[in-house]
């Protein structure tokens, strides 16, 4: 990865309570062009540092800086100029649910932009026939099924022409078509818009298949990087256990908990 | 786009509102907006009793103005009220008020006398006359009095007999 | 006993902090609302949901409590035979207190607890913070008009009940028991003064409108972000803001009303 870097994460600590950090020490950097996965397992802080790119929440500790600018020093001003070089893509696409889908495209056209009505109208139904949803544009969000949702929301994302797309979770909760639909979008938007694009997934094939290198996390650290093709060879237990999806290893079946014996005495004696 | 049934359904709405408050404000609360000049005239009264800022001022039953000042002097300690009468309505200097119940119970307002002078009332003069407000507690009390005295002495006649 | 003055300490500072979080969301709601009054549409499209759709519940209801006190007011003046001062019990009573009070409680119920929901219901399915990914300020764009839609709204609502009230009073009385038309009507516009008890009224709408759309909109965007936080923020808000518009009017009413030359 010789390309300049669009965001650059060093050091970060992070923690919702002073207990326990939701990052510790992470670092990070994602070249121009790539599409980066951050993978690991629910609750390991992947959604944490992907909104700590977004300017979301603050570092604590470290640095961040994302398309050139310290996003942890940011002002929120300064945050929301920063976002209008990003799209994001929620977990369950976060449509407006009050609006059509040609609204919910034009939505920040209209915020941001003083283009007249008509050439909205052609970008909306640009954006939405990348995503082939232009025979979609008058429906309402509550009529569209999962997967035409999430098309939508990415149109969306991508309305205004970022530079940076996050995306949160895409894979949950699709069928096996519309997830492969969604992938192959994420990767042509990115290589022909020429965007760069982080996507946090536990979804270990989707996202194998789709990446160009992957930072793997478990909690609070990151404990393995590289592409895709090197991580299914890695001989570290972790990223076995990750990749193979085995239910025992490093990562315990068991929540900590004290000894069963002591644990049923206990209850049958209270 | 569903805007313009919206707009007229907010339009409808909003002028239905202004149309309410213009019903409390004209048909209920009596809001004139005619500019009628008043001028003002001062009474002392040794008792007002209930009598409040915005009681009407009657002159043979005809409202032609309204309180609009009540105050205690502290040199005669008696209320001087402060009228504000209708342009419209001229009295004659020596015009006698009172302080009226209307019924038994009711409110009290200001009842207004002609006299006979020729010349009128202007701002700023006083009425001389004034008779004060009946106060049924002390109507009440002197009643019994009177009751008890009468009671005595007809008690003295029969002894005296 | 220490654990317990604790836990009270506790309920006490995060109450507190929540008040204060409440105070500067209303302020900075107000210093954000640029948006929904230069684009004025934003804020009709929400008086059409808070005002007009709360329009029917408000006239029925004004309607009967005003059907409810021209004849409870006719079965007690009548025994002091005085059965004209109908008019000026039915006005007076809707105009200082029942309109602004019933009128703003339903509004609570119907339109406070809607905007609490929705707001909650765009937290709790990311579509808030899809807003600020998209570097638009949710304040600005969903609050504000929300909260202007509701400050319009009331004092409107408040005064159609009591237009409609004094109308099913007018019904009852006049229409169906007979009470003389002209004494009804007379007494009451001389009685009832627009200042002092319409325009007084209307402030006291106001005022509730402000309450209840501020505690509306806030407890939408402080909800927790699932199904039993918003609808525990929808209770709230109904609860917050009809014990908020009791209290109020009692405070109103005691600044108003006993300024010395009340009658």
């Amino acid at each position: 990865m010789a390309s300049p870097s669009i965001v650059e994460i060093e050091n970060v600590t992070f923690g919702y309570d002073a207990a326990r950090p939701a990052l510790d020490g992470v670092s990070l950097r994602i070249g121009a062009g790539s599409v980066v996965g951050i993978m690991g397992q629910s609750g390991c802080g992947k959604t944490t540092l992907l909104r700590i790119i977004a300017g979301w929440l603050k570092a604590g500790s470290g640095s961040a800086r994302v398309l050139g600018e310290r996003v942890d020093k940011l002002d929120s001003a300064g945050i929301f100029a920063l976002r209008r070089k990003m799209g994001m893509l929620f977990q369950f696409g976060a449509l407006f649910t009050d609006m059509t889908v040609f609204d919910n495209v034009a939505f920040q056209m209209r915020e941001h932009t003083d283009l007249p009505s008509d050439l909205v109208n052609d970008l909306v139904l640009m954006k939405l026939e990348a995503v082939g949803l232009r025979g979609a544009a008058r429906l309402m969000p509550s009529e569209l099924s999962g997967g035409m949702a999430r098309r939508v929301a990415l149109a969306r994302a991508i309305a205004l022409d970022p530079q940076l797309m996050l995306y949160d979770e895409p894979f949950t909760g699709l069928d096996p078509i519309s997830l492969g639909v969604i992938a192959r979008l994420i990767r042509t938007l990115n290589d022909s818009l020429g965007q760069t694009s982080i996507v946090v997934s536990h979804d270990v094939q989707e996202c194998f298949d789709l990446v160009d290198y992957v930072y793997m996390m478990s909690p609070a650290h990151i404990v393995a990087h590289g592409t895709p093709a090197e991580l299914r060879r890695s001989q570290e237990p972790f990223v076995g256990q990750f990749v193979r999806g085995e239910t025992d290893g490093p990562i315990p079946f068991h929540y900590p908990a004290p000894p069963y014996q002591a644990d049923l005495e206990a209850l049958g004696h209270g | 786009m569903k805007r313009s049934t919206i707009d007229i359904w907010v339009g409808v709405f909003v002028a239905a509102g202004f149309a309410g408050l213009l019903f409390l404000a004209l048909r209920v609360g009596n809001l004139t907006f005619s500019t009628t000049q008043a001028y003002q005239v001062q009474a002392k009264f040794a008792n007002i009793g209930g009598l409040k800022v915005r009681a009407p001022i009657k002159s043979a039953g005809v409202v032609v103005g309204r309180v609009s000042d009540v105050r205690f002097d502290n040199e005669s300690y008696e209320a001087i009220v402060t009228f504000n009468i209708d342009t419209h309505y001229q009295f004659p200097r020596d015009t006698s008020a009172k302080i009226l119940t209307s019924g038994l119970l009711g409110e009290q307002y200001v009842g207004l006398e002609a006299g006979g002078d020729g010349v009128m009332l202007k701002s700023g003069d006083r009425l001389r006359l004034t008779q004060s407000a009946v106060v049924l507690e002390n109507l009440i009390s002197q009643f019994l009095f009177n009751k008890a005295a009468e009671g005595k002495s007809d008690k003295d006649g029969k002894d005296g007999k | 006993m220490a654990e317990l003055l604790g836990r009270l300490g506790h309920t006490v500072t995060s109450k507190i902090w929540r008040l204060g979080f409440a105070a500067r969301f209303f302020a900075y709601t107000l210093l954000h609302s640029g948006t929904a009054l230069r684009r004025f549409g934003l804020t009709v499209r929400e008086i059409y949901f808070a005002g007009v759709m709360s329009l029917v519940i408000i006239l029925v209801s004004g309607m009967f409590v005003g059907m409810v006190l021209g004849l409870q007011g006719y079965e007690t003046l009548q025994r002091y035979g005085s059965s004209e001062a109908l008019g000026i019990l039915v006005a007076l009573s809707l105009v200082r207190e029942l309109g602004p009070v019933v009128a703003g409680l339903l509004f609570a119920s119907r339109a406070g607890s809607a905007i609490t929901a929705e707001i909650g219901l765009m937290k709790a399915t990311e579509q808030i913070a899809a807003m600020e990914m998209m570097a638009v300020d949710p304040i600005a764009r969903v609050v504000a008009p929300r909260f202007w839609a509701g400050v319009i709204s009331m004092p409107l609502l408040a005064a159609l009940f009591s237009a409609m009230g004094i109308f099913g009073g007018y019904l009852v009385g006049v229409q169906l028991i007979g009470v003389d038309e002209g004494a009804f009507w007379s007494q009451m516009q001389a009685s009832v003064d627009w200042r002092e008890d319409v325009l007084n009224g209307v402030i006291k709408s106001v005022v509730f409108g402000v309450a209840v759309t501020w505690i509306a909109v806030f407890e939408g965007y402080d909800a927790a972000p699932t199904a039993e936080g918003v609808s525990g923020a929808t209770t709230r808000t109904v609860v917050t803001s009809s014990l908020a518009i009791l209290a109020l009017d009692f405070v109103l009413t005691a600044l108003m009303f006993t300024g010395g030359n009340a009658r």
